[in-house]
């Protein structure tokens, strides 16, 4: 099957053999509903208009393209650039899409909000957004990351959000999306989604691609000032694949533009306890898109395991399924211990402490940029800020703060 | 013309029951004696639940039932066993399948198909596999004689109603609120209404589920329908059971007067 790469998904939100409306009957209405504004406003000036204004005064765009000449320095191989997502509101590349979300929202004049979190940043982005429209917010999110993501759940509680505890399965971000989904189904009329990555049923894998696209397109121009010419490659992270979706989607044609998705490769893959659905997954049916799943011989949903709960997601969004089976992409995968190290050497060298979920594509640039020439440019996505994470790393640390 | 066809046949306008249970809740080992038990106690046609690690579309009750069968060490192909087991003793009672479209995939289509054909599955139904992504599966289903139920929502369009009805067989599954299974508060009279409406689009029977917890909300909602399924009340009635006969009891003493109720309708 050939598809136009650069003008995916097709009217049905397929990428390929992956993607779709695998939703329960009862959403089909709201999802078409959804499609049909979003279709509406993606081409409306005014829409668009808002948006940017937003990302620029709400959320401060464009975010830097940062040099990182010491880190570039100690790798002793191509040039490290860092694409400064963590220098956003609210402190990663989440805000981009929820900004994006909350407008649609007004525009079909819905009034209460409801999200899925797994770190809590996605449930951050979408607290902040409500608040600053002035809707009701509920947030659900997995009662094991509530015990290990507190201080988000307290930010999320300032922002006048209310935080569901979910107690179902593996009590983690996959969960808090099931409930999510279930709360739409019982209040289809009022109530919009925002989905927090670029998975779901259609249009929701396009939709998040498409608000996270200013990454993408702000580092071509930066590019292009900074370089003069398109980077070499460009290295995100991968959870469900929003940050990475962002910053590739705007370069798929530059065929001459390498891409590397990085997993969260856990305590390494060969003992099961990852979350890299694309290196170790398998076809199949999740959260209303088919893509690659983590799942059991007998096709039940596993447990993943991540450092950085940001990546503790057992599907990925079905455009990385698509970019990886038609080659365009490369999908890698990076161990706790690795991105641990990369946090700790970012934050010494470069004075930017990286969010977990961020240092594993850190660690994979710096693997890369010895493999390739000083006269070559990798973009890391700096999807967020590491504050989040301090108390995870001083526990594993056996440091108590 | 497949078991479930003439089995609606052959109620001649009576309303049907169809009791849901999770394949291997409370416990694997009542499972196929519960299936007789729903039997003689007036089921017509019995949904079995393939248990699934994350039922997006199911309440609390199914969810527990659901989690509760897999760390028992329930899964499809097991749930193909039930079935297979169950036919051995009864050649008459159409079984459904119902679940999630992921370990039916992760099994294969074809062999899936072919395994619960010969088991003696009739039809099956999958929340999160619409007509517009079955293709491939319709076509296997096709070969062994097995139908596919399709869900209609209170939220469904009109052209999307017609669209579904044309793609349907055995039956057609009008859920009967917005919410997941297990929801309470239905209102009679508006789903009468729906259905009324829905059998414009379609000969086929109509079953109607998610909600339906007793005898009188069982009368109330089957006014128009040809068929009533009860799922959640039955699972919870069974939830703290420990043993076979205690399995029985429980579901016996549930479907009697539900049955007997739509009987007097
Ligand atoms: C900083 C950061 N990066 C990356 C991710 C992973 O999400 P995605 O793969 O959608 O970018 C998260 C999710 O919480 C995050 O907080």
């Amino acid at each position: 099957m050939t598809q136009d790469i650069n003008n995916l998904p097709d009217e049905t939100g397929h990428f390929g053999r992956f993607g779709g409306n695998f939703a329960s009957e009862t959403l089909f209405h709201c999802l078409e509903e959804l499609k049909t504004a979003y279709k509406k406003l993606k081409n409306d000036a005014e829409f668009q208009q808002q948006f940017k204004q937003d990302l620029a005064e709400f959320v401060g765009r464009p975010s830097p393209l940062y040099f990182a000449e010491r880190l570039t320095e100690q790798q002793q191989g191509a040039k490290i650039w860092l694409k400064r997502e963590d220098l956003n509101h609210t402190g990663a590349h989440k805000i981009n899409n929820t900004v994006g979300q909350i407008l649609l929202a007004k525009a079909m004049g819905k009034k209460r909000i409801i999200a899925e979190t797994g770190a809590g940043q996605h449930g951050v982005a979408t607290a902040t957004v409500a608040a600053r429209m002035g809707l009701k917010c509920i947030v659900y999110m997995g009662s094991v990351d509530i015990e290990r993501q507190a201080i988000n759940v307290f930010r999320m509680k300032l922002l006048g959000a209310e935080v569901r505890a979910v107690d179902s399965g593996s009590k983690t971000l996959k969960d808090a999306l099931n409930e999510a989904m279930r709360d739409w189904v019982a209040h289809v009329d009022d109530t919009f989604y925002i989905i927090g990555t670029v998975a779901g049923p259609a249009p929701y894998p396009e939709m998040v691609r498409d608000f996270n696209s200013v990454i993408g397109r702000e580092v071509r121009k930066q590019s292009m000032e900074k370089i003069g010419r398109l980077p070499d490659a460009l290295v995100a992270c991968v959870g469900g694949g929003s940050n990475a979706m962002g910053l590739f989607y705007p370069f798929i044609e530059d065929k001459e533009v390498k891409m590397f998705g990085v997993e969260a490769g856990g305590k390494g893959l060969e003992t099961g306890q990852h979350a890299a659905s694309i290196s170790a997954g398998k076809v199949g049916v999740l959260h209303g898109n088919r893509t690659y799943v983590m799942s059991d011989d007998a096709g039940q949903v596993t447990e993943t395991h991540s450092i950085s709960a940001g990546l503790d997601y057992p599907g990925v969004g079905p455009e990385h399924a698509y970019l990886n089976d038609s080659g365009r992409a490369e999908y890698v995968t990076v161990n706790d211990d690795e991105a641990l190290a990369a946090f700790h050497i970012l934050t010494k060298t470069e004075g930017i402490m990286p969010a977990l979920e961020s240092a594993h594509a850190i660690a994979y640039g710096m693997k890369l940029a010895k493999f390739m020439s000083a006269d070559q440019h990798i973009v890391v996505n700096l999807s967020g800020r590491g504050d989040k994470d301090v108390h995870t790393v001083a526990d594993l640390e056996g440091v108590s703060v | 013309m497949t078991l479930l066809d003439s089995t609606f046949k052959q109620r001649s306008g009576k309303k049907a029951l169809i009791p849901f249970i999770t394949a291997g809740f409370p416990h694997p080992k009542m499972t196929v004696s519960l299936m007789h038990t729903l039997v003689d106690n007036g089921a017509d046609i019995i949904e079995l639940g393939m248990p699934f690690s994350d039922p997006m579309a199911d309440g609390p009750v199914i969810q527990k039932a659901s989690e509760q069968a897999i760390k028992l060490g329930c899964n499809l192909a097991l749930t193909l066993d039930m079935v297979a087991q169950f036919r051995q003793d009864n050649q008459h009672t159409p079984v459904v399948l119902m679940g999630y479209l992921n370990p039916v995939e992760s099994m294969g289509y074809e062999d899936f198909v072919k395994t619960a054909a010969e088991a003696g599955v009739n039809g099956l139904l999958l929340v999160d596999s619409p007509p517009e992504e079955s293709a491939d599966l319709q076509t296997q289903l096709k070969q062994h004689d097995m139908q596919q139920i399709f869900l209609v929502a209170p939220t469904t369009s009109d052209s999307r109603k017609a669209f579904i009805c044309q793609q349907a067989a055995g039956f057609i599954y009008y859920v009967a609120l917005k919410g997941v299974t297990g929801s309470a508060d239905l209102n009679p009279e508006v789903v009468n209404q729906e259905i009324k409406d829905l059998k414009r689009y379609s000969d086929l029977p109509i079953a109607i589920g998610f909600g339906v917890k007793d005898a009188a909300s069982a009368v109330a909602v089957a006014e128009q329908a040809d068929a009533v399924v009860i799922g959640s009340a039955l699972i919870q009635v069974l939830s703290d059971c420990t043993t076979s006969e205690q399995a029985q009891q429980k579901a016996a003493d549930f479907m009697r007067p539900i049955r007997s109720a739509l009987d007097s309708l």
